[in-house]
């Protein structure tokens, strides 16, 4: 029933709690073996969207489909699915084992089918020497895998993950993301996460579902959302140190120039989004690495000369604050280079390589 | 990438021309089998916890005569007072017929000063374990503790000759001690607990801004813990005016609290039984406590699951 | 020797032991001294008053040579086992039904519970007219015509004890439900999902997983209600003055009638000494596990 390729597909889906919307008609069709991250902060519907995916929660309007089964009605256990939680949500008082085969035993699985589901799982992950053990002797990240071991042991064509990885500490983290990135490529299913980490978001991703408010904002893969955000929101969201924004009105013409206060930055390398580019008030964004410093300013289409505020190394390199028409400004340079504040350096950058979001709207121009 | 990118804007017409299959919330029937098995048994249930006041009151709404002849689930066909008068005023226990409000005021008398009195002594000695831990105050706390489980058998009798050598046996007085001597171990184990669970940093910032003890007790700590009192009154409220032991004990007739006076008026041999001035008494006894139940809610089931599963 | 270098440390936080006294005081006068002093006597053959003239054991030979002490055990290990059984079965079934997401949540809550407002006199006083045999639930079972329907617990020695058991899981139960949904709602939200997604039936769900991981729960609920049935006796004051005859005597009605009533303390502290030792018996393997065992953690 389904066009060749999608395995799970979720159409106008819409779902309210009383009068309150929480997701709004929906649609995402997720490709066979596809990872994509559904991310957002917190209360922006992930999560709930993933607990409609997987039949925990009843949906208001709208069908899902997995594998090209209608299973918008169907029971979880029933939809093809295995999910990771947050928590790990272990039955405490089980083996590793037991944790793993409960399901399967419930479901009347042969034994001897068990015990090979169970070693293909362990192996996989590498917890064969836990088997026998209880989740509380278990470390954060053997927990982890045991419990991305229940749902692996389900043999199944979709994995659920709500935020597997934010128990943990950073060190773990950045771990297990690796982990979790080759278990994909072993395994060749197709993955929904969700996360608020950016991090984990651009390292993992096929494709990232930017979400906000119920809505998604932005699908796309990682480098296009990071460097063509659709509207301020998504180019606040990603990105850490922050886009810079620059609030000021565009003047139509050849060039089209970007003016706030004294700063004017012309257009003309700027790649609009549609043709109409009208002036009126919006909003300039550059990321801190996109700005050029020093000598090499001098061959940018925009340039300009500030003073040094604030000098935060961060080891790998340093973030430089500074003012640029009124506004705090940050760009990256070495760590090599040392800057005090108050020194008087050169600053420039490609707008080329900037966004331009229409004031009223949000929306990229 | 960019096909993806407009799927979503317009999903795969092909799955999309289909609309009969499931779509929008699994249809749930009101009258499924769950739904009436579920409703049914707690209606069931609750009605089963409800019949005894129900009929408490029923009975105390009819005459004598009606009684007899009667079933005591009807309704009062002559719905008359008089058997509340009668159980407020006029009921006897032993030689004097001045009816429960003696009970019910020596109740007050009783509960009013041991709540306070229990509370303020539970409270600093709560707020005196939570911050200013001193040497062997544990020890002395595990033994409170612990002896919140002794039979109140065990100690009763001592009490009696340590009241009667201070010359408070008898005495409504005594009475207030003792209970706020039994009254101790769990508040005081609530009280340290919540002053436990309040940041340290707030004790340590008043300590550097010169409070002393009872500074911090009276001006920081006794504002932030209204919610945590509530509860401790609710507590000994309904636990002192449910008393009977101590009452029975450590009072006379004439400062008998209204439990062990209701005992004695319906339990009394003499005369003949009427049962609707019982019923009477018996909800004017426990209208106290319901009334504080029935008010206070949630922060009733706070109050005991806090009294219940720490103690 | 200069007066202010050296603090001396039983005035250090004097304003805090200040405070603990009435704690101090509780917990060494009345609870280790009282009940030493009890203890104490329990070898004495004090009657009217307390004497100290040693008796041995002679007091317990007696206690368990008089048939209203047998009574009064046998009576309570009934009445405890019903207690300890149906509270908890009945209260953790409440909860569950509660715990389904159910409307009117609160009001039914609020009418399992209220029972638990109304002292032991007042549930016994109520439940005595209920069960009365002429005018109760047997008087209006036969008018209605089946005039050999025969339900009289509080008019018979050998079933009395079960008429008081119905009475206090009246009273009781609702605490018990409440205790057992703070439990359920301690548990963590995502293992109900886990267990859907796994395709476990509730019922599997409740057996094999909830119920094992509230294990402390239940203990504790255990530990409330066997402290409270040892301590019944306002209960049966009130429902049936321990009658017929000493058909409902328990172990407390014992203690408090020997000591007030018949002159005869030694015999009181013997029985309540028993009383004790039937608690520790509860208390100090649970405050074992309890606190003994989360040290070693």
């Amino acid at each position: 029933m389904a066009a060749n390729g999608t395995s799970v597909s979720i159409q106008d889906l819409s779902l309210n709690f009383g009068a309150v919307s929480v997701l709004q008609t929906l649609n995402l069709d997720v490709a066979e073996g596809e990872f994509i991250v559904l991310l957002g902060p917190s209360g922006c519907g992930k999560s709930t969207l993933l607990n409609c995916i997987a039949g925990l929660l009843d949906i208001s309007e709208g069908r899902i489909f997995i594998k090209g089964k209608n299973v918008t009605w169907e029971e979880p256990k029933d939809r093809g699915i295995g999910m990771v939680f947050q928590s790990y949500a272990l039955y405490p008082q089980m083996t590793v084992e037991k944790n793993l085969s409960f399901g399967l035993r419930v479901a009347g699985v042969a034994k001897d089918d068990i015990a090979k589901r169970i070693a293909r799982a362990a192996e996989i992950l590498q917890i064969e020497p836990l088997l026998q053990r209880k989740p509380a002797a278990l470390s954060g990240g053997q927990r982890q895998r045991v419990a991305i071991g229940r749902a692996l042991v389900r043999d199944v064509d979709v994995f659920l993950f709500d935020e597997p990885l934010s128990n943990l500490d950073a060190k773990l983290r950045s771990e297990l993301r690796v982990e979790i990135k080759l278990l994909h490529r072993k395994l060749q299913n197709t993955m929904i996460y969700v996360t608020h980490d950016q991090i984990e978001a651009m390292t993992l991703a096929d494709r990232i579902a930017v979400m906000k408010g119920g809505v998604i904002q932005q699908l796309d893969a990682p480098q296009t959302i990071y460097n063509r955000p659709v509207n301020r929101f998504v180019a606040g969201f990603l990105g850490s140190p922050a886009m810079n924004f620059i609030e000021g009105q565009m003047e139509t013409g050849t060039p089209a120039v970007f003016k706030a206060g004294d700063l004017a930055i012309p257009l003309d390398r700027y790649d609009f989004e549609s043709a109409g580019k009208g002036g009126g008030p919006c909003v300039f964004g550059i990321r801190p690495e996109h700005v050029i410093f020093g000598e090499a300013a001098n061959s940018m289409p925009f340039v300009t000369d500030a003073t040094v505020e604030i000098v935060e190394p961060m080891g790998s390199d340093t973030l430089v604050w500074t003012k640029l028409g009124d506004r705090n400004f940050s760009f990256r340079v070495e760590a090599e280079k040392t800057l005090r504040n108050g020194d008087p350096i050169r600053i420039g950058f490609d707008p080329a390589r900037a966004s331009l979001f229409d004031t009223p709207s949000g929306n990229r121009m | 990438m960019s096909d993806h990118a407009i799927s979503l804007a317009a999903p795969h017409a092909a799955i999309r021309a289909d609309a009969s299959g499931p779509s929008g919330p699994k249809p749930r029937h009101v009258f499924s089998r769950r739904n009436i098995f579920l409703y049914g048994t707690l209606v069931v249930v609750a009605l089963y916890y409800l019949l005894p006041l129900y009929v408490m009151v029923v009975t105390s709404l009819k005459g004598m005569p009606e009684i007899r002849l009667g079933n005591i689930f009807s309704p009062p066909l002559e719905i008359t007072f008089e058997p509340w008068v009668k159980a407020w005023s006029q009921a006897c226990t032993g030689l004097n017929c001045d009816g429960l409000s003696r009970g019910f005021w020596n109740s007050v008398r009783i509960t009013v000063p041991s709540v306070i009195l229990s509370i303020a002594i539970a409270s600093v000695n709560g707020y005196a374990l939570a911050n200013w831990r001193f040497k062997g105050a544990d020890t002395f706390f595990i033994i409170l503790i612990v002896g919140a489980f002794i039979p109140y058998q065990v100690m009763i009798y001592p009490i009696v000759i340590i009241l009667r050598e201070i010359g408070l046996y008898g005495s409504l007085s005594g009475l207030v001690i003792v209970h706020s001597i039994f009254g101790m171990p769990i508040l005081t184990l609530l009280f340290r607990n919540y002053f436990t669970s309040m940041p340290e940093e707030l004790f340590r910032a008043a300590r550097v801004d010169g409070a002393g003890f009872w500074g911090i007790y009276l001006r920081i700590m006794l504002p932030m813990s209204l919610p945590i009192f509530v509860v401790a009154v609710i507590l000994q409220v309904t636990g002192i005016w449910n008393d009977f032991l101590f009452g029975v004990v450590y009072t006379r007739p004439d400062t008998y609290p209204m439990t062990v006076q209701l005992n004695n008026i319906v339990n009394s041999v003499q005369g003949v039984k009427e049962y609707n001035v019982n019923m009477a008494a018996t909800i004017l006894t426990g209208l106290v406590p319901l009334v504080v139940y029935f008010i206070s809610g949630k922060l009733f089931v706070r109050g005991i699951a806090a009294g219940a599963v720490k103690g | 020797m200069s007066k202010s270098e050296r603090p001396n440390q039983l005035f250090r936080n004097l304003n805090a032991k200040i405070a603990s006294i009435p704690m101090v005081l509780t917990a060494l006068v009345v609870f280790v001294g009282g009940t030493a002093w009890t203890v104490l006597y329990s070898f004495t053959n004090s009657k009217l008053l307390p004497r100290l003239n040693f008796v041995g054991l002679d007091q317990y030979y007696r206690l368990w040579a008089t048939p209203r002490w047998l009574i009064s055990i046998e009576n309570l290990l009934i009445y405890g086992v019903i207690s300890l059984v149906f509270s908890l079965v009945i209260g953790f079934l409440l909860a569950a039904l509660l715990d389904q997401k159910i409307r009117f949540e609160d009001t039914f809550r609020t009418i399992f519970l209220y029972p638990f407002a109304l002292s032991f006199i007042v549930t016994g006083l109520v439940w005595q007219w209920l069960l009365n045999p002429d005018f109760g639930v047997q008087g209006v079972v036969r008018s209605l015509g089946w005039t050999s329907f025969d339900f009289n617990p509080l008019y018979n020695s050998s079933i009395v004890i079960y008429g008081i058991s119905i009475a206090a899981l009246w009273q009781g139960t609702g605490l018990i439900m409440c205790l057992m949904l703070a439990g359920l709602r301690g548990i963590d939200e995502d293992i109900w999902k886990a267990a859907r997604v796994d395709g476990i039936p509730m019922w599997k769900t409740y057996l094999f997983i909830i119920i094992p991981m509230m294990r402390p729960v239940f203990i504790t609920t255990l530990v409330i209600i066997a402290s409270g049935i040892v301590k019944v006796y306002d209960l049966v004051v009130a429902q049936t003055s321990g009658g017929p005859g000493i058909a409902s005597e328990v172990p407390a009605k014992y203690v408090y009638d020997y000591m007030f009533f018949a002159q005869n303390l030694g015999q009181g502290f013997a029985a309540s000494t028993m009383m004790l030792l039937s608690v520790m018996i509860v208390i100090v393997p649970w405050a074992y596990l309890e606190f003994g065992g989360r040290r070693r953690v």
